[in-house]
């Protein structure tokens, strides 16, 4: 409504407010099942989580958080999470960066391919990716059995940390190919034949002009791929049905779990989650404009 | 000469490596037994008859086609008006729009969850357990795709002289509106459209916190069957890839017609 005032407001006197006005709100009429949508599906219960993780039985307070903080169960979890998404991102990063690398520079029709591919693959997440991996690295998966031929591992242990460390990796390599091959598409070949022409080296060239220059979109990537990580939930429950401790499968059981409902600990786990994905990407940000300053 | 062999190899190699999971499970829910060797034992359809004569699987499946229609209808009826309106009417709204639209994106499904159970599971909208929740829920889920196809689309067409053209031929707002520029929002809506299918059929965690097997899923059923057989599940599996693969081949093929 009030936006409805201020348009009409602004407009050239010629024309005038009583003409104006129904048009606008009829337009505005049109705005009201998004608004309704968006605020029962998302923001009435994101309001639900923030009041009630902040909420105590004497008013307001961050008992809550002090409970998290002090219990080394949920340390654990949030530990656990940390680490899960820091290292299955990075390993994503390094198996991506060159990838990304190869994939500008081959020719368009293989690029293509490649894309549609990784398109396609990234469809293979959740539940789905979860069993495909208990099919080729579970107890008696196929690569189970050659690695065991082999002599080269016992034991893959998918059921733990490292097996959710590889399956997250797994789904978050589509996205860190489709998030930074654009990146080095725009790397200049000329620039490679100039360094090469002042003397650099090939491994120079990289790591004084491609990577500074690249830095915003790989730094990128990795939050992205870190939020995710942080916030995936079904394979991981898949995988284990819960019993690796993460701060989602934590959230999940306090809200769905069959014997002890904490509905509030779950909505002050939640802000906390979701102030740590904030001050990431706000990092993030500072650290963009930074070297956006700089160049 | 050499570096253009190892980019290829490097694009390849990583094409194989992502291939290994949906390769493996292929030929998993291929074979008749596939236990202690490295190879399947024999090939057979067995398990894909057996899936598809599954009643349980047929209704799941059911559930999800009526859970992504259903969204997708609604999405596409809310959503196209609102775009259409922020850009002609409100475009002073439009930042506030993206970030609104952001929001369902950035927060984990399982932290909206926590909220909706409190709300909705009693009270004057008593929505968990009920499809109709998670039609709401993948109307956020679908919206930032959905909004940003009709936005980009928008803004590249030239939306107040093709309005004032229709106008001055005696056009109604709503009539122009249906008549001028729908149809040039269509491919890029139906590209976007097809996107949402598919990952609307891998959605697990909202079907399974909030509804479950009150109205089962094909992600929660998968789940469930866990136990039964691998090679049984790895034929759910299939059966989902290569649907939403369909699904995205046909959001690409209509995203090529848009650009041309």
């Amino acid at each position: 409504m009030q936006s409805t005032l201020t348009t009409s407001e602004t407009l050239p006197p010629a024309r005038t407010a009583s003409r104006w006005r129904p048009r606008h709100a009829s337009a505005a009429l049109a705005l009201v099942p998004f608004i309704t949508l968006l605020a029962l599906f998302c923001l009435a219960p994101i309001a639900w989580v923030l009041i009630h993780g902040i909420k105590t039985d004497s008013g307001i307070g961050l008992e809550h958080f002090g409970e998290i903080l002090s219990s080394p169960f949920y340390r654990q979890a949030f530990g656990n999470s940390l680490r899960i998404s820091l290292e299955s991102s990075a390993l994503a990063l390094l198996i991506t960066l060159p990838g990304a690398a190869s994939l500008a520079r081959v020719p368009g029709r293989l690029r293509d391919i490649a894309i549609a591919f990784t398109n396609m693959t990234s469809n293979l997440a959740g539940v789905p990716l979860a069993f495909a991996f208990i099919i080729i690295l579970g107890t008696n998966g196929a690569i189970t059995l050659l690695l065991r031929r082999w002599g080269l591992v016992d034991d893959p242990q998918l059921y733990s940390s490292r097996g959710l460390i590889l399956i997250y990796s797994y789904f978050q390599i589509p996205l860190g190919l489709l998030l930074l091959y654009p990146a080095f598409s725009t790397l200049d070949d000329d620039w490679k034949h100039a360094a090469a022409l002042l003397g650099a080296r090939p491994g120079q060239y990289w790591l004084r002009i491609a990577l500074p220059v690249l830095s915003p979109a790989v730094f990128g990537t990795f939050i992205l791929l870190f939020a995710n990580a942080m916030g995936a939930y079904a394979s991981a429950y898949a995988l284990t049905t819960g019993n690796i401790n993460l701060v989602t499968v934590r959230i999940a059981s306090l809200v769905s779990g069959d014997i002890f409902l904490e509905p509030d600990m779950a909505a002050a786990l939640s802000v906390m989650l979701m102030g740590l994905l904030i001050l990431v990407t706000a990092v993030n940000q500072w650290l963009l404009k930074r070297t956006n300053r700089a160049s | 000469m050499q570096a253009k062999t190892w980019h290829r190899c490097m694009v390849t190699g990583l094409g194989g490596l992502l291939a290994i999971p949906v390769v493996a499970t292929l030929l998993y829910s291929l074979s008749s037994e596939w236990g202690a060797t490295l190879l399947p034992d024999g090939l057979t359809f067995g398990w894909y008859v057996q899936l598809w004569h599954d009643p349980r699987f047929l209704t799941a499946f059911g559930h999800s086609l009526a859970i992504c229609l259903g969204t997708l209808f609604l999405s596409t009826v809310v959503i196209v008006p609102a775009v259409f309106v922020t850009f002609y009417r409100f475009p002073g709204l439009n930042r506030l729009m993206n970030v609104l639209i952001l929001m369902p994106f950035a927060i984990p499904p399982v932290v909206s969850s926590v909220g909706m159970l409190q709300l909705y599971a009693d009270g004057p909208l008593p929505l968990i357990g009920t499809p109709w929740v998670l039609i709401g829920c993948y109307f956020t889920i679908v919206l930032p795709f959905i909004y940003r196809a009709l936005a980009n689309s928008l803004g590249g067409m030239n939306l107040r002289d093709l309005m004032d053209a229709a106008h001055l031929l005696g056009a109604t707002t709503p009539r122009a509106f249906l008549s001028v520029i729908l149809p040039s929002l269509k491919p890029g809506l139906m590209a976007s459209l097809f996107l949402s299918f598919s990952f609307l059929l891998g959605e697990f965690v909202f079907a399974n916190m909030l509804v479950g097997t009150r109205y089962e899923t094909l992600q929660v059923y998968l789940y469930n069957v866990r136990q039964t057989s691998g090679h049984f599940t790895s034929a759910v599996v299939m059966s989902y890839f290569l649907f939403t693969l369909a699904l995205t081949w046909l959001a690409a093929r209509l995203g090529k017609i848009g650009s041309q």
